[in-house]
């Protein structure tokens, strides 16, 4: 078999901004502010960092989907850079940290600086999330995706995701109660996770009598928008021996997309194309499903958590709704401890990088009130929905 | 159809008018290719299954089925009317020949995996928005 090259990398470096709804402040400022504690947490300088990679670039809209870009970074600390890369069209949100994985095995760069910035919160004001096509004055025209699903009145991803959730109830059985396990499960962690955002308790009951969004999905399958940051360090493997923390090494990688690249055209309803990346990272390691300690799993929406569960093999396919039933198994004391820092749904919406952030703060011990028992070896960090997807499996070394 | 005064609708090109304005013959209409009979959707300047250049509007049936739905509870648009039904719907003509839209004609909570469907048009003018509505009437 060929080199496993992501294996010369690891993360060494870990930093997260404040995060909250409607901060106030201005992005970039928070975005620096997780950049220089990911800097010093590696135990470097600023001179040290010789690449930057960032999802998804600089964007203007919509409103809080963009904290910063990679220009605006690098000026703003004066990086004087080998390699940097930003951009959206990639593996989901963590395929800027898989591209930044191969460029320091590449030798491109030593230590490359990965981030993702949001300020949806303050964006969207307290009016909550608008549609995805953005309403300001008369209405726009309907272009490339959205062509087929605005004239439908399917505004926002919720109703997208909600179309697999349906026929993956249909298919398999799954309920709402079984669904709900992951949003609850991700409630109780955010309670020892001092930066989530909802920590008060959440009960079955609660969750029943939520708001529907759409159907199957309520108030609580779906993540909440904050102003945060998140940033890390990816360096050359040989490199982080030197760091003040247990290296915490990439094993593999997942970035395979082989249906069509579509919400609406994908082949399988009941899976996404988190199926191919999930395939891709095991055809890659020599590790099993039932080795990994700990799973941090996309939850923008609760849906995608359970399709990301079957996809990394973790429970047969169409078996995620009886393996999160209860919520034993998935909870921090579980078999498979999940979403540690309380998610998307509970933590706030920091766009993938925070599950990144997670899984390594796990495997290091660093998890505090939330540590998982055992000391952890091996995590998976899995990002994205739809057509895009990407994950990571980390190993402590 | 009355047009619903929200209905957000497409930038109409060339690559598209064939499916946006159809409806005004009262026809659902996707590319198809000359060479190996297959539906394209979403348009596009090949055929993906034998990179034929050969490609024409052709209409279907209108008829098919609900492969997936959901029911839209919360108001994304200010003044529009909840709750509605977004439906996947899959054409008789070709497996895997699917398109997005509304389920109208019935009562929203009449949506279920599997029901037969048939196209009906709604008249936005400048285009002809493909809906369906049962077979059957509920
Ligand atoms: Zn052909």
């Amino acid at each position: 078999m060929t080199e496993i090259l992501e294996r010369r990398a690891a993360i060494t470096g870990l930093g997260q901004s404040e995060v909250g709804r409607r901060l106030g402040r201005d992005p970039l400022d928070l975005t620096l502010d997780a950049c220089l504690a990911a800097i010093e947490d590696a135990g470097l300088g600023r001179e040290d960092v010789d690449g930057l990679a960032t999802y998804p670039g600089a964007m203007p809209m919509p409103r809080g989907f963009s904290g910063a870009g990679i220009p605006e970074v690098q000026d703003a600390l004066r990086l004087e850079l080998r390699w940097y890369t930003g951009g959206i069209e990639l593996p989901g949100q963590l395929g800027a940290v898989i591209d930044a994985c191969l460029a320091v095995a590449a030798g491109l760069a030593n230590h490359v600086l990965c981030f993702r910035s949001v300020w949806e919160a303050s964006a969207q004001g307290g009016g909550g999330r608008g549609p995805a096509g953005g309403r300001e004055g008369r209405l726009p025209r309907a272009d490339g995706f959205m062509e087929w699903t605005l004239p439908f009145r399917a505004y926002s991803p919720a109703n997208w995701v909600a179309l697999y959730a349906q026929r993956h109830f249909h298919e398999y059985g799954t309920t709402r109660e079984q669904l709900a396990q992951i949003a609850l499960t991700a409630r109780r962690n955010a309670a020892g996770n001092p930066k989530a955002v909802y920590r008060q308790p959440l009960s079955l009951d609660d969750y029943l009598a939520a708001p529907l969004i759409s159907t199957p999905l309520c108030l609580y399958d779906c993540d909440v928008p904050v102003d945060g940051a998140t940033a890390l360090v990816v360096s050359r493997r040989e490199l982080a021996r030197d760091g003040p923390h247990p290296v915490v090494g990439v094993q593999a990688v997942g970035s395979a997309i082989r249906g069509r690249p579509s919400w609406d055209q994908w082949d399988d309803l009941t899976t996404m194309a988190l199926r191919d990346a999930a395939a891709m990272l095991w055809e890659r390691s020599d590790a099993r499903p039932g080795d990994v300690d700990v799973a941090e799993l996309y939850d923008g929406f609760s849906f995608l958590a359970l399709a990301w569960l079957e996809a990394l093999g973790f429970c047969g396919r169409g078996e995620g709704g009886g393996f999160v039933e209860g919520g034993a198994r998935i909870a921090r004391e579980g078999e498979l401890p999940l979403n540690t820092q309380g998610g998307q749904l509970s933590g706030g919406r920091l766009h993938g990088f925070g599950f990144l952030h997670e899984a390594c703060l796990q495997l290091r011990g660093d998890g505090g009130a939330r540590q998982v028992p055992g000391s952890p070896r091996l995590a998976v960090a899995a990002a994205g929905g739809g057509p895009l997807a990407g994950c990571l499996l980390l190993e402590r070394a | 159809m009355a047009p619903s005064p929200l209905r957000i609708l497409p930038r109409i090109h060339p690559g598209n008018a064939h499916f946006w304005q159809g409806g005004a013959a009262g026809e659902l209409r996707f590319l198809r290719c000359a060479a190996c009979r297959t539906w394209l959707h979403p348009p596009a300047p090949r055929c993906p299954q034998c990179l034929g250049r050969e490609l024409a509007p052709e209409a279907v049936s209108g008829r098919g089925r609900v492969v997936s739905f959901t029911i839209n509870h919360k108001a994304w648009v200010p003044g529009e009317d909840q709750p509605y039904a977004i439906v996947l719907v899959e054409l008789a003509e070709q497996p895997g020949l699917r398109l997005m839209s509304n389920l109208v004609g019935c009562p929203p909570e009449a949506a279920r995996i599997g029901l037969e469907v048939r196209v009906r048009f709604e008249d936005c003018g400048e285009a002809f928005v493909p809906l369906f509505e049962p077979v059957d009437d509920p």
